[in-house]
């Protein structure tokens, strides 16, 4: 349970920034973990009253409010029509639609956990995001960058004619996975992204003409992946080297 | 005997009040002014407080008291909820200056808010002497390190403990001549199983709250099975009279054993000894992950004799139990290991030999889990079979049909007790035909490249401890012909409050609804050791088909009394008395009911005690059908059936429930489930999230029938259902997946990882 | 902080802790049918429906209702009691502890899904944990009510 002194709903963004930049702030994503941790911060800042809970289509990408719901995501028709299944199915495991109608697609990203379903197949799809002071950063970029004061805004999908498969392998349905795959092709490139490793997902470029196994083992060879209560590092590797060749096969059947 | 409510599915009696949300369970009705209590814990596996400093934490505002070890009785006792003189040993304090695993109980501190309290927690200064730990099990016995060093330790029983060996319990049996039996045989296996500790997880944590009552008497209100024990356990813990102690239960959120350990009644109750005030403890989950009463770590080695025609000759077994921290249900857990595989081959058995050890380690204290050690041993038995029958070549079926026992067999593992009614050899064919097991025994690869394949397994459990458990019940005939039936079971959803009425109703002749229930209170009911054992139905059962028939004699006694005639010109047909010669002479029951509250001397109620000298145990058979793929040894469990022997099912739908959700326990062992621990004993499955139980997505689909049987000695010709169920699916589920895969998975549970990694070992 | 929001069809403005989980806060207000099961999200007992969607009063700041419907099943006692019954009479409420949760979730659905299929039903409550049934005699329960209310 985390306890504040203050709380506020902030008016605007900029309201928002100037108190998150006292050491002791925090942002509020969904609360889905509330109750864990024994948080103390002086200001809780709330952005739920801030519009930020739309996803709307423009003309290059799709733009993702902070505080649209991961079930937002799951149900959105336009996403699905777009990107296809890959969308539902990086989120449909996550707890259930109670939590998913909670947890914000601001907090997974910020989080940059590396259990994160989201994270793995946004950063194939190669997705932005923008923050109020950086603003567009490449979220390959941001899963790399510290924690600092900024406030994510926004998760940007662009429209890029990506064909992605996502593939996760769980010890039970609803449990974070032990490996997660996003492989996604575009007219330019075909790249994977690999979380749960249990490290914050990263990418591998696909080489020209290389073969889908070939490529599958040069991620588990190159990838570096521990050990959890989940799954151990070797087994992770392993893992790396079906599921990569499974989802890299899945987006070329057709 | 009319059965018109037996053998049919009606809906419990609190079915309503539970499904739309009424405030009946113990926080809801706890009172509003109840001190918070809560439990400062050790972050160490092993250690002794040197210092401790609660001076600052007693002066948070809103803080009532804050207890350590110098301020607790020095009486040792054990929490386990087991009928006196229990067979765990006594070597618990309420705080103890000694910690014995990461999660033990330093202080307790209460106040009137929670977060008064948590501040306090953090105000506590303890300064530790670490001590080294004992983690490995197999390392415990005449370890140097003792965990009950301490001189009033006291084991109640010969169960062959001696806290000088970190031994909880120890011992030997057998029939026959094991080492000629197995010398002789063709085929001598010997294998070794690890079953994992599990939680049993009922959904509503562990909680009580506590208050003296107009007569200065503690009143403990608490989620619990095991009512009396509770009372008689606290009044030893806290050195004070029985009389002193009246202990109730409301609704409980699911129990499955764990609530049959004495696990938080013990905090508030000395905060309100010591302060005189309401008090309460709700346990988070991950304190009930933690700090609470799992499955029995087991590590059983079996070693199993047979000829090369599939007779299995003589079964000689070891099980090394961990009880952790504390005794509680460590002796008896560990006997079920034994008593209940073993038996189940009477059929041609010629020997056996049946050898334990439990051991003291610092991890949280084990307890008692639906199956209660069978469960542990049945893998192990199970599993061999199932590998026997591939050293031989046969049919894993046909080798039970030639093997099992059968109705009137002698069990020589089982006490010597005979089986009055045993219908397992229906029970295998049943789940044979249902899984179609001729068709699928052979494995095959789908489309999809994964890999199809079927399992089984045979269980037994008992109905309640023979000889030791007491069920009883007080019906009393009340106004206008109505009845109040008072019970000392717990009904923990499973539903005996409703079963107990369904058998009462059918042998008064009367409608369900014209008897009330209650339970449970140690001041009104009538001692029953409570509900654990699978005892309810077969125990209290048969107390309630007695007490009816001792009360129908009282009102028909009543009833002639008013007619002028004697008990044998009369009749009772559940309405009326009546002249047997001339029918229109006859009292109501509400008459009669109204004639005992008036002049009358006799009361027309019967308080009847059961216990059995024997245990009739329940059979059954499970199967499962799994899909293996073979690249991540994911195990996708597409089918699992079983057909149960409980005798006479008293409701179908409850006992359908009761095996379903067995199962998908037994499935969540089998596939998931396993308390890990950190290199220094931190608990790392401290939580839902990292300690997964099956959601509904987790299972396929889970089919049971009953074949039923009629068990002499039962109610109904009822014996239990609770347990059994639990222990089919992780040999079932072992022997498909090595079916599918040739990965024999010996230690629990079956990951995918463990399949991948030996099908990569053997290639 | 000071907030206005729907509880069971009554207006209510309150002085709140905004950081205060929704689950203790309606407790504190007498919906005892809003239970507590886990602190990490993952059992679904403490399920309300918030402007109609199921939610996590667990993982739901009090602040966070303000100007929103909040429905408890306290609220909802007809259909609780209608949904009750079909599991009832399968046996599958069994303690009930978890029943609040799982049935104002099945209202949900209700509410958001048109006939759904089986794999629907399991998708939509897999957040609904429950350790007593292993789930069959819900479902069981679950198609007929659906099933009902379809003809009727």
């Amino acid at each position: 349970m985390f306890t504040t002194q203050n709380y506020v709903v902030a008016s605007s963004l900029d309201e928002a920034y100037e108190l998150n930049q006292k050491p002791k702030s925090t942002v509020l994503g969904g609360c889905g973990w509330l109750k864990m941790g024994r948080r103390m911060m002086s200001t809780a800042i709330d952005l739920s009253k801030l519009g930020l809970d739309q996803i709307t289509e423009q003309d290059e990408y799709f733009a993702l409010g902070a505080m649209v719901t991961l079930r937002q995501i799951e149900t959105h028709p336009g996403l699905a029509a777009y990107f296809g299944d890959c969308i539902a199915e990086c989120v449909r495991h996550i707890v259930g639609v109670q939590f998913r109608n909670c947890a914000t697609i601001g907090g997974s990203i910020w989080g940059r956990f590396g259990f994160s379903d989201p994270l793995t197949l946004f950063l194939s799809l190669g997705a932005e995001v923008v923050l109020h002071k950086a603003g567009v950063v490449a979220l390959a970029d941001f899963v790399n960058m510290p924690y600092d004061r900024d406030i994510l805004v926004e998760v940007r999908l662009p429209k890029r004619g990506q064909k992605a498969a996502y593939v996760t392998h769980r010890a039970s349905a609803t449990d974070f996975p032990v490996l997660a795959v996003a492989v996604c092709r575009t007219a330019d490139q075909t790249v994977c992204a690999v979380g749960a490793r249990p490290q914050r997902a990263a990418l591998v470029v696909r080489e020209d003409g290389e073969a889908v196994q070939a490529f599958a083992d040069r991620c588990a060879d190159t990838l570096t992946f521990s050990s959890n209560l989940r799954g151990s590092a070797e087994y992770r590797a392993h893992l790396c080297r079906v599921l990569v060749r499974r989802a890299a096969l899945a987006i070329e059947e057709d | 005997m009319n059965q018109k409510y037996v053998g049919t599915g009606v809906r419990k009696s609190d079915a309503r009040a539970l499904t739309t949300g009424q405030p009946v369970y113990t926080d809801d009705i706890a009172p509003q002014n109840a001190l918070i209590v809560k439990v400062l814990r050790s972050p160490h596996a092993h250690a002794l407080i040197e210092d401790i400093n609660v001076d600052i934490a007693k002066k948070v505002p809103g803080i009532a008291c804050v207890l350590t070890y110098k301020d607790v009785p020095q009486n040792r006792f054990t929490m386990a909820g087991q009928t006196f003189p229990e067979p765990s040993p006594y070597d618990r304090l309420i705080l103890d200056r000694r910690v014995r695993f990461v999660g033990d109980a330093v202080a307790i501190v209460a106040g009137e808010t929670d977060e008064a309290v948590d501040r306090a927690l953090r105000m506590i200064k303890v300064k530790y002497e670490v001590l080294e730990p004992v983690l490995d099990f197999h390392k415990a016995k005449d370890n140097p390190v003792l965990i009950h060093p301490e001189e009033n330790w006291v084991a109640n029983c010969p169960v062959g403990a001696d806290n000088k060996r970190n031994l909880c319990a120890s011992g030997q049996e057998g029939h026959g001549d094991i080492e000629a039996v197995l010398a002789s045989c063709d085929v001598v296996l010997e294998r070794t199983y690890h079953t994992k500790a599990n939680q049993q997880t009922p959904m509503e944590t562990f909680r009580t709250f506590t208050q003296l009552d107009a007569y200065g008497r503690l009143n403990i209100i608490s989620s619990t099975q095991v009512p009396f024990h509770v009372r008689r356990i606290l009044s030893i813990a806290l050195g004070i009279p029985k009389s002193k102690v009246r202990v109730m239960k409301p609704r409980i959120g699911g129990g499955f054993g764990a609530k049959q350990t004495v696990v938080t009644e013990v905090y508030p109750a000395i905060v309100t000894i010591k302060t005189g005030r309401p008090a309460k403890i709700i346990y988070t989950r991950e304190e009930s992950m933690i700090a609470s009463s799992p499955r029995h770590e087991m590590e059983v080695t079996v070693r199993i004799g047979a000829m090369k025609d599939g007779t299995i000759r003589g079964i000689d077994l070891y099980t090394l139990s961990n009880t952790g921290a504390f005794g509680e249900h460590g002796p008896t857990t560990v006997g079920l290991s034994g008593h209940k595989p073993i038996p189940l081959y009477s059929g041609t058995q010629e020997a056996f030999r049946f050898r334990y050890d439990v051991v003291y380690t610092n991890v949280m204290s084990a307890g008692a889990y639906r199956g209660y050690g069978a469960t542990q041993g049945i893998f192990a038995v199970e599993s061999i079979v199932n590998e026997l029958a591939d050293e031989i070549g046969r049919d894993p079926i046909d080798l039970r049909m030639q093997n099992m026992v059968r109705e009137g067999m002698v069990m020589p593992a089982y006490y010597g007790e005979k089986t009055n009614a045993c219908a397992l050899d229906r029970c295998v064919q049943r789940v044979r035909e249902m899984i179609g097991w001729d068709e699928k025994i052979k494995p095959r690869v789908m489309p999809n490249g994964r890999i199809r394949a079927v399992g089984m397994a045979m269980a037994m459990q008992g109905s309640a401890i023979s000889n030791v458990d007491v069920g009883a019940v007080i019906i009393r005939l009340s106004d206008d012909g109505t009845y109040n039936m008072l019970l000392g079971c717990t009904d923990m959803g499973t539903g005996c409050d409703t079963i107990l009425v369904q058998m009462a109703a059918d042998c008064l002749e009367c409608r369900m609804e014209d008897i009330a229930v209650y339970a449970s209170d140690t001041d009104t009911a009538p001692y029953d050791s409570g509900s654990y054992a699978s005892a309810t139905t077969y125990v209290t059962g048969m107390a309630c088909v007695r007490a009816c028939e001792e009360l129908r004699g009282k009102i028909i006694r009543q009833g002639a009394k008013m007619l002028n005639l004697s008990e044998e010109e009369v009749a009772f047909d559940g309405k009326r008395v009546f002249s047997l010669e001339d029918e229109t002479r006859s009292a109501d029951l509400a008459s009669i009911a109204y004639s005992g509250q008036c002049g009358c001397s006799d009361v027309l109620s019967a308080t009847v005690s059961h216990s059995s000298p024997v245990s009739p145990p329940p059979f059954m058979a499970g199967a499962a059908e799994v899909e293996v793929d073979p690249e991540t040894g994911h195990v996708e469990l597409i089918d699992y059936v079983a057909a149960v022997d409980c005798g006479t099912p008293i409701n179908p739908n409850l006992a359908r429930v009761q095996t379903e959700g067995g199962l998908v326990q037994g499935i969540g062992m089998a596939l998931y489930e396993d308390i890990v621990y950190a290199a220094d004993g931190t608990n790392l499955s401290n939580s839902f999230m990292q300690y997964k139980i099956p959601s509904r997505l987790d299972i396929g689909t889970v089919r049971v029938e009953f074949e039923s049987s009629y068990e002499p000695t039962g109610p109904f010709g009822a014996k239990s259902i609770g347990e059994v169920v639990i222990n089919t699916p992780s040999p079932a589920i072992a022997d498909a997946v090595a079916r599918a895969t040739g990965v024999r998975v010996r230690t629990l549970p079956i990951t995918a990882e463990k399949i991948v990694r030996s099908m990569m070992d053997k290639q | 902080m000071k907030i206005s929001y729907t509880l069971n069809g009554q207006k209510v403005t309150d002085e709140v802790n905004p950081a205060q989980p929704l689950t203790e806060y309606l407790r504190s207000r007498g919906c005892y049918s809003v239970k507590r099961g886990c602190e990490t999200a993952n059992c679904g007992l403490c399920t309300v429906l918030v402007d109609g969607r199921p939610v996590l009063s667990c993982s739901t700041l009090t602040a966070r209702i303000d100007g929103k419907v909040v429905e408890t099943m306290e609220g909802l006692q007809s259909e609780a009691a209608e949904i009750g019954t079909y599991l009832a009479d399968e046996g599958a409420e069994q303690c009930g502890f978890c029943s609040p949760g799982l049935i104002m979730n099945i209202i949900g659905m209700t509410r958001e899904l048109k006939n759904p299929t089986e794999d629907d039903i399991r998708n939509y409550l897999a957040g609904n944990l429950c350790r007593c049934t292993g789930y069959v005699s819900q479902l069981r329960a679950i198609r007929k009510y659906l099933a009902e209310k379809e003809e009727a």
